[in-house]
């Protein structure tokens, strides 16, 4: 089957005073339709960038990004972001926060369609019932189920999050990992997340690619070989285990330590 | 108990003010020429209601008129400010060094250009006086919108004028009347330094003028009042706009 997103050969540098800054180097990520793609890698490796690309909010200088067979060369509708800062629109209520996208897209579709839809998504991630809130009377943890709602409220193709679990609790992210896979299960989207969290990645992903440090390309891709109906209790298997151990050397390889040493 | 105590205390504050006030002139036993005391004030507003009533409105309306074009004309200030870095880096200097002015020393100037438009120099120098704040907060309000927040629609290939309208706009609101606090007092000081400064007549400044002229001191300390009062009321028509327009940035912070 055709690679939903495909990334091809992608070198981009920034231009600061001190001069072209690389920050991804001949990089290579191709994502099977419907599948859920996890990047980790250094800090300050280029991974935001790479969200940047994949929604067409800039263009790679050398290399191609390819959705849904056709290139990237600006935004399209059919993608969803999701963000370390929930970003609530604070004079919204978590409902109209949540229908914001389909202002954009779908602007002749009538508000009463737009209100059910939201609500089953805010159903769904436990929000039913504050609804009528504004972002800044809900946890961090609820913001952020509001913004995934937000996110995949006008059914893109391609969901794109950047640490969206990152500033939370360890308890309140697997939670949201939990409302993550009940999301993609009632809602089929093709997925890449950029994360920080290993554990993350093998629990949500169906591959990890594991970037260099900078300038980032694909080091290693890691199939993520576990059944499709997890719990979290499969991170304490010795497969799981195994898979952490291993990503993790790669992370210290990435990092420019040898990966046996302290 | 708690409304009562909302109404009662600045009430009881104002009736300590008048009484102490009362008290300073009876005490040094000054004459009305010196310096008018509470009682006097009644009488001299009776006394001139007709023109209180006809010259608040003069000043009034040149006030209004003039914040409104501040608004306007700040606005699109802040706006080009705030999307562009160069018209920023090029204008900001520019309405500093305007700012920097004392408006007082423009009053000549605008009288000599337009001369005899007594109506428009007075609208004029209100308007002057009050858009730099507004022009400011609202650019600094732009610039500083966080990328994301611009991410979220630009990727759903919104545009820059949706952008602005669903979100930059309601976003910067806050700082906006944060700013128009500031710039309806502003306007109402411009009105009155053309009132005063270069009278014509009309407008509380000129009554105010005219007291002095005629050595009606308590005429001029009703016509300070007066003048508190209509500051007081402009204030808080800004404040229930705002509650009105950006009420939820209040509830955010409690």
């Amino acid at each position: 089957m055709a690679n939903l997103i495909d990334i091809k050969g992608v070198t981009h540098a920034y231009r600061t005073k001190a001069g072209p800054l690389p920050v991804l180097d001949n990089l290579n990520i191709a994502v099977p339709e419907g599948e859920f793609a996890a990047v980790v890698g250094p800090s300050g490796c280029g991974k935001s960038t790479l969200t940047r690309l994949v929604a067409g909010l800039m263009k790679p200088d050398q290399g191609e990004v390819w959705l849904h067979g056709e290139r990237v060369t600006s935004p399209r509708k059919t993608v969803g972001m999701a963000f370390q800062n929930p970003v609530m629109l604070e004079w919204r209520t978590i409902l109209e926060n949540v229908i914001l996208p389909l202002e954009i897209v779908a602007p002749r579709m009538a508000q009463r369609d737009r209100v059910d839809r939201a609500m089953h998504l805010l159903e769904m991630v436990g929000l039913k019932g504050f609804e009528a809130k504004r972002p800044s009377q809900l946890s961090g943890g609820m913001r952020q189920r509001a913004s995934l709602c937000r996110a995949i409220v006008h059914k893109p193709d391609v969901l794109i999050m950047d640490e969206p679990f990152g500033a939370l609790d360890a308890f309140t992210r697997e939670d949201l990992w939990q409302t993550m896979r009940d999301l993609r299960a009632a809602e089929p989207f093709t997925c890449v997340l950029i994360t920080h969290d290993l554990r993350e990645s093998v629990y949500l992903g169906d591959q990890v690619f594991v970037l260099s440090g900078r300038p980032a390309r694909t080091q290693t891709v890691l199939d993520v070989d576990l059944p499709a109906d997890r719990t979290l209790d499969i991170l304490f298997e010795p497969k799981a285990q195994e898979m952490l151990h291993t990503l993790r050397d790669q992370i210290r390889i990435a990092q420019g330590r040898d990966g046996g040493a302290h | 108990m708690e409304t009562f105590q909302k109404i009662a205390v600045p009430l009881l504050a104002v009736a300590l003010f008048l009484l102490a006030w009362e008290g300073l002139v009876w005490v040094n036993n000054w004459p009305n020429y010196k310096m008018a005391s509470p009682s006097d004030l009644p009488p001299a507003f009776w006394k001139f209601r007709w023109l209180f009533l006809e010259m608040g409105w003069q000043t009034l309306w040149r006030t209004v008129l003039g914040l409104g074009l501040a608004v306007l004309f700040g606005t699109l200030i802040g706006m080009i400010m705030g999307f562009s870095r160069i018209a920023r880096d090029g204008l900001y200097p520019l309405l500093v060094g305007f700012n920097a002015i004392p408006k007082a020393t423009l009053v000549p100037v605008i009288a000599l250009i337009f001369i005899g438009q007594h109506d428009f120099n007075t609208v004029l120098m209100a308007f002057l006086i009050s858009f730099f704040p507004i022009a400011v907060s609202v650019g600094i309000g732009l610039s500083t919108l966080e990328p994301e927040y611009r991410d979220i629609l630009r990727s759903l290939g919104a545009s820059r004028f949706t952008i602005f309208r669903k979100i930059a706009l309601p976003k910067t609101l806050p700082e906006f009347f944060g700013a128009l606090k500031v710039s309806v007092t502003l306007a109402f000081i411009g009105t009155n330094l053309v009132e005063i400064v270069s009278p014509h007549g009309r407008g509380l400044g000129a009554l105010f003028k005219s007291g002095e002229t005629n050595g009606d001191y308590p005429l001029m300390f009703a016509v300070l009042i007066a003048l508190a009062v209509l500051g007081i009321v402009l204030y808080y028509a800004v404040l229930v706009l705002e509650r009105i327009f950006a009420g939820w940035a209040e509830r955010a912070q409690s």
